[in-house]
């Protein structure tokens, strides 16, 4: 009995947080609902997230169960806490505001666990199977999420928007599986790694097919262009924090899903899935710097900031290899910091009417909160990729593997392409400091202040070596260990 | 120890006048950089006695300056005769021409700046003529560029001097490339960029030719041919002159020291310091002669006709530089050396002493306006005759004469010896010396003699253009403003004993050292620092000429002053019936042979036209259009993009559907790899 537990105990992480779920649901349920009651259950989420993090780190030996269904080595421990690491961040800044929005629910913490759930199955992933599995966990989760505010036409809107699209996205991804089931008859990676390595293999149609659908259910996740139309709705429409948690953690969990699949199940067609990663790369970063131009809503701009940046994280997938794949973890690091940071920011520009979403609300900022204000704009120059800054490292690994494997041409529009994106961030920068006052916003919250100081430490101190290196020798062992 | 002094003294006074000259005061910093150099001058005398006649050699190193890869370069002294007949000629003008300047510069506001770059310009000469390797060559090469840009536009609200400044120092790119590229290439060849490696491994490149589309090119004449590019830049040899006439706008002191005496003739030495390198470039050493035959004609010519003083001057330096050229390029290096020894001393006491004579007149410069000077400054006078004489080669052959006797009567038998085609050098050079004595005579009686042409009339224009003068450069002279009008007045002492001491060199310096120089000692004086080739044996032959060989310069030289005597005294309406009578003549030699007018539209105006319109059509249609259109398009797009977000879900289905679509087709199509 002990030896069949110990053989599962690199599940433990994803059982803390199922189990963590499933109680929090049942005290939800059957305790009386009143504020006090569901603080706690958010704290106590977030003590489930902590100990699932705790279990990766203590973790032994790399292993792989259900017959490679599940798969945790270095990369998969390495995302998990990424992954943990924005969840947690994401519910912190949820806290306060969802209570002040009055939709403060026991569900949301519990929902959020599973969606993280989810993810981290999906990141662990080594079978069609497991990877089906677990993105339907979080999709499931984050379309309620969304649409948790009922009486909100908005955010029901984004909600079922979300799902009818994410659905269709689903169609497609189990179709491609199917097809990559018929051609291997297998669903494990490494089953069909062995078939597609065989020669020739890059001319049969079933494999190159399944490929696609498979690589486009997945392009929706990750908001890539042309999938990406659902983004800049449901993250206008959705309450703010969940924008923040939608923007964060699925994003890291879908993208490191991408990289395993086209690394350890299709390395014999690389070609193939090559041309569609550089495409979905290119038009991500271009039409999400052009798109954001046009937006005055910081929500929709954080959404066409978001497709732009997944496509280049996408640059240094395109290049393959260990390399590339540390490029793309790398990328994902940094920009959930970024991202975490400015929406910290975002949820501090409160009136007494609740918050506000219009870029001209920033007018001025600088006179009547230099704190914030400063804030915002070491992020938004961190997102256009301004040196010493760390979101300027995030773009050189993402774009040094490209150029070593000869992909010049992407990493050239790359950079024109954040040349192009450098216009809005620096358009908020310039409303924020040179541009008249207008009423001041309300006080920053403790939560968002924090969050917001933890994540300007990191982006300002990234050029340190004793914050950098760690974090890019993480991504190296963990990007080395797919196999 | 000496040499460090030697080199750095002038280094020291520039920095002190420099940094420091608002701190310390103009006195003190032109006594300091004046003293230094004055030092330093003596020290070069010792040194010279030293080698010259002691045969002291030395390499010096200083520190190590560039190594990569094969490229070792070091900071080193390289003192052999070469170098210390250099650094006497430098030293000794230079702390003269300090010296004069404090009179000549006295109410300048900006005097300490003047000696900072004065000296600057005197340790950038020393850097130059003390390299032992091409790299540092070209150091105090573009050194003394530099420095003669800024003491050209040393007036630097004057817009003259800033346009002649910029031209001398656009001119001297020309010259320079060719020289730098000359320099890449002995690199290439011998590996090394050491004079005495370079020396060493001459003679195995002789005759050695490389393929150059499909041609097969000597390598060494080909790299002394772009060495000498640098050297007719430098030395305003024809072609790459037109920079010297305009480098008069800079103070006259600078003109004596910059364009006469010293960086002129770094071109002349450069020529003799790789004469190991010359003489076994037999094509490349027929073009020098050519071109400097042809300078020291074409010069002359243009000198003939000159109103103002201090270009008759420039044109003939620019002449004279030719001589020692057209010496370098028959072989005759040490004569050629010699000249250019000479010639330091006389040809700056011409322009010290013009400097007199422009100071005296209130800075007028037009010879037209001058005339009978000799009553008022007969000091000025007597030094400019002694320069004259010495310039004119007064002497009489097989006996003694003045500085410019010996050198350049030396100079043309080395051409007659040298055996040119048709005797082209000797003959050329012969007309040329008539032609120097008539100029210099003419400069002379126009400026000393003939009646007074200041006093009716001009008085109002000079002052006016005195007035003009002092407002632009500040130079006010007090003499313009109190009572004794605007008589002539004598320079002060401190500007007078350099004259003497330069006339002292312009008397004895040809006859005391012609034996060491060009004479019987002169294979021991000079030692290794002049190779010459195992055929070379020009120096021997120049005193065995026939008798008519020997006379003929003198010959020319008392018909130019005879001549010069009838047009400017005897007959003074002659000048101007001859102007009329050759008219077109006249002007093509008054317009200096219309080469300023030639390379505008050769040079200026196309690059001001490609210029331009790389301005308006490359930078403002393509590049700012590019710009403005990206931005533009980028709106469209944008536009677009937003209109595409309609917010119907069908729409967003849509979309993801012909994505999907495409890529299916893509791969189907066969584009992907996949047929």
């Amino acid at each position: 009995m002990m030896a069949v537990l110990q053989a599962y105990a690199p599940l433990l992480p994803e059982i803390i947080i199922v189990l963590g779920a499933m109680v929090l649901m049942m005290q939800g349920a059957f305790r009386p609902e009143n504020d006090a009651e569901t603080s706690r259950i958010m704290w106590l989420a977030l003590a489930v997230l902590v100990a699932a993090g705790v279990a990766i780190v203590q973790l032994g030996e790399p292993a792989r169960l259900f017959g490679g269904a599940f798969v945790d080595d270095a990369f998969a421990r390495f995302v998990k806490l990424l992954v943990l690491a924005g969840a947690g961040g994401a519910m912190v800044l949820a806290f306060d505001e969802m209570k002040a929005q009055g939709s403060f629910k026991f569900e949301l913490p519990v929902l959020l666990l599973l969606a993280t759930a989810g993810m981290m199955v999906m990141v662990s992933a080594g079978d069609l199977m497991a990877l089906y599995m677990g993105l339907e966990l979080q999709s499931l989760a984050l379309y309620v999420v969304a649409a948790i505010r009922r009486d909100d036409a908005k955010s029901s809107e984004a909600g079922l928007k979300y799902f009818v699209l994410g659905a269709l996205s689903s169609g497609m991804l189990l179709y491609g599986a199917s097809l990559l089931y018929g051609f291997a008859g297998t669903t494990s990676f490494a089953g069909i790694a062995a078939a597609a390595s065989v020669a020739g293999a890059g001319q049969n149609l079933l494999l190159v097919f399944g490929l696609v659908f498979l690589m486009v259910g997945l392009a929706f996740k990750v908001s890539a262009v042309p999938f990406h139309m659902w983004t800049p709705d449901v993250y206008q429409g959705a309450p703010t924090p969940i924008t923040a948690f939608l923007a964060a953690a699925p994003k890291v969990a879908a993208m490191a899903l991408l990289v395993r699949l086209v690394m350890t199940a299709l390395p014999g067609v690389q070609p193939q899935w090559q041309q569609i990663i550089v495409f979905l790369a290119i038009a991500s970063m271009v039409v999400g710097a052009l798109g954001a131009i046009g937006q005055t809503n910081i929500k929709r701009l954080m959404a066409y900031s978001s497709i732009a940046n997944m496509g280049y994280a996408l640059v240094p997938l395109a290049a393959g290899g260990a390399e590339g794949a540390q490029g793309v973890l790398i990328y994902m690091a940094i920009y959930i910091v970024m991202t975490l940071g400015a929406f910290g920011c975002i949820l501090s520009m409160r009136r007494e009417g609740g918050l506000v979403e219009d870029i001209n609300e920033l007018a001025g900022l600088a006179q009547t909160n230099l704190f914030l204000a400063f804030a915002l704009a070491m992020f938004m120059f961190s997102l256009a990729g301004i040196p010493p800054l760390a979101g300027f490292f995030a773009k050189w690994f993402a774009f040094l593997p490209a150029v070593k494997a000869g992909l010049y041409w992407l990493a050239v529009i790359g950079v024109v392409a954040s040349v192009i994106g450098a216009y809005y961030y620096l358009r908020i920068v310039k409303i924020m400091f040179f541009d008249d006052a207008k009423a001041p916003f309300m006080a920053t919250r403790a939560k968002e202040g924090a969050i917001v100081a933890l994540a300007l430490v990191l982006v300002l101190g990234f050029v340190l070596p004793f914050v950098a290196s760690p974090l890019v020798e993480a991504a190296g062992t963990a990007a080395a260990s797919l196999k | 120890m000496i040499y460090k002094a030697i080199l750095f003294l002038p280094l020291i006074g520039a920095l002190i006048a420099g940094l420091f000259g608002r701190a310390i005061g103009h006195r003190a910093a032109e006594i300091v950089t004046t003293a230094l150099l004055a030092i330093a001058a003596v020290l070069s005398w010792i040194v010279f006695f030293d080698v010259g006649f002691g045969h002291t050699t030395a390499r010096v190193t200083l520190l190590r300056w560039v190594t990569s890869g094969n490229l070792d370069v070091s900071w080193g002294i390289r003192i052999d005769t070469l170098t210390a007949v250099m650094l006497v000629v430098v030293n000794t003008v230079s702390a003269l021409v300090h010296l004069y300047s404090i009179g000549y510069m006295h109410e300048d506001p900006s005097r300490s700046r003047f000696f900072a770059y004065l000296s600057l310009f005197t340790f950038a000469m020393l850097m130059l003529v003390t390299s032992d390797n091409f790299l540092q060559l070209f150091f105090g090469w573009e050194g003394v560029g530099l420095a003669s840009y800024l003491l050209i536009g040393f007036w630097y609200k004057k817009p003259e001097a800033n346009a002649a400044a910029m031209k001398a120092f656009v001119v001297n790119r020309v010259g320079d490339f060719g020289f730098a590229l000359g320099i890449f290439g002995i690199f290439f060849i011998f590996q090394t960029i050491g004079f005495d490696q370079v020396f060493a491994a001459a003679p195995d490149m002789a005759g050695k030719t490389f393929n150059f589309l499909g041609y097969q090119v000597d390598i060494l004449t080909t790299l002394c041919l772009l060495l000498f590019l640098g050297a007719m830049g430098k030395s305003a040899q024809f072609m790459l002159h037109t920079w010297l006439p305009d480098a008069m706008e800079g103070p006259t002191p600078v003109s004596a020291l910059i364009h006469a005496a010293t960086m002129v003739t770094a071109g002349v030495f450069m020529v003799a310091r790789l004469s190991p390198l010359f003489e076994h470039a037999p094509t490349a050493l027929e073009v020098v002669t050519f071109v400097g035959v042809l300078t020291a004609f074409f010069a002359a010519t243009v000198g003939l006709v000159q109103n103002d003083i201090k270009r008759v001057i420039a044109y003939s330096t620019c002449s004279q530089l030719g001589y020692m050229f057209a010496a370098c390029g028959l072989g005759a290096y040490a004569a050629g050396v010699f000249h250019l020894f000479t010639h330091a001393f006389f040809k700056a006491l011409l322009f010290l002493g013009a400097g007199s004579v422009i100071h005296a007149m209130h800075h007028e410069q037009d010879m037209r306006n001058m005339g009978g000077l000799k009553a008022y400054i007969p000091t000025t006078w007597a030094m400019m005759l002694i320069g004259t004489l010495a310039l004119t080669g007064v002497g009489i052959p097989g006996l003694a004469g003045f500085a410019g006797f010996h050198s350049k009567d030396a100079i043309v038998e080395a051409a007659y010896a040298g055996h040119t085609p048709y005797n082209y050098a000797f003959w050329v050079l012969a007309v040329a010396a008539f032609m120097t004595s008539f100029y210099s005579w003419r400069l002379m009686f126009m400026t000393f003699h003939q009646s007074p042409r200041w006093k009716d009339g001009h008085g109002a224009h000079g002052h006016d253009d005195h007035g003009a003068h002092g407002a632009k450069h500040g130079h006010d002279d007090k003499h313009g403003h109190d009572g004794h009008g605007h008589e002539p007045h004598e320079s002060p002492l401190v500007m007078l004993i350099p004259l003497f001491v330069l006339a002292i060199g312009a008397l004895i310096a040809g006859y005391s050292f012609k034996e060491y120089f060009i004479g019987h000692d002169y294979k021991a004086f000079w030692a290794k620092a002049l190779y010459e080739g195992p055929n070379n044996h020009i120096l021997h032959d120049l005193h065995s000429v026939p008798k008519w060989v020997a006379w003929t310069p003198t010959i020319a030289m008392l018909s130019g002053l005879a001549l010069s005597y009838l047009y400017y005294v005897l007959a003074p309406g002659l000048p101007a019936a001859t102007a009329r009578a050759f008219r077109p003549v006249y002007l093509f030699l008054l317009n200096k042979w219309y080469f300023d007018e030639l390379y505008d539209r050769i040079f200026v105006r196309p690059a001001m036209a490609i210029g331009r319109f790389l301005w308006k059509g490359g930078d403002g249609t393509v590049i700012d259009g590019t710009i403005d259109g990206t931005a533009a398009t980028v709106g469209k797009v944008t536009d677009r993009v937003v209109k595409l977000q309609t917010g119907y879900v069908y729409h967003y289905a849509f979309a993801m559907l012909i994505g999907l679509a495409a890529i299916i087709s893509w791969f189907m199509l066969g584009l992907g790899g996949v047929k």
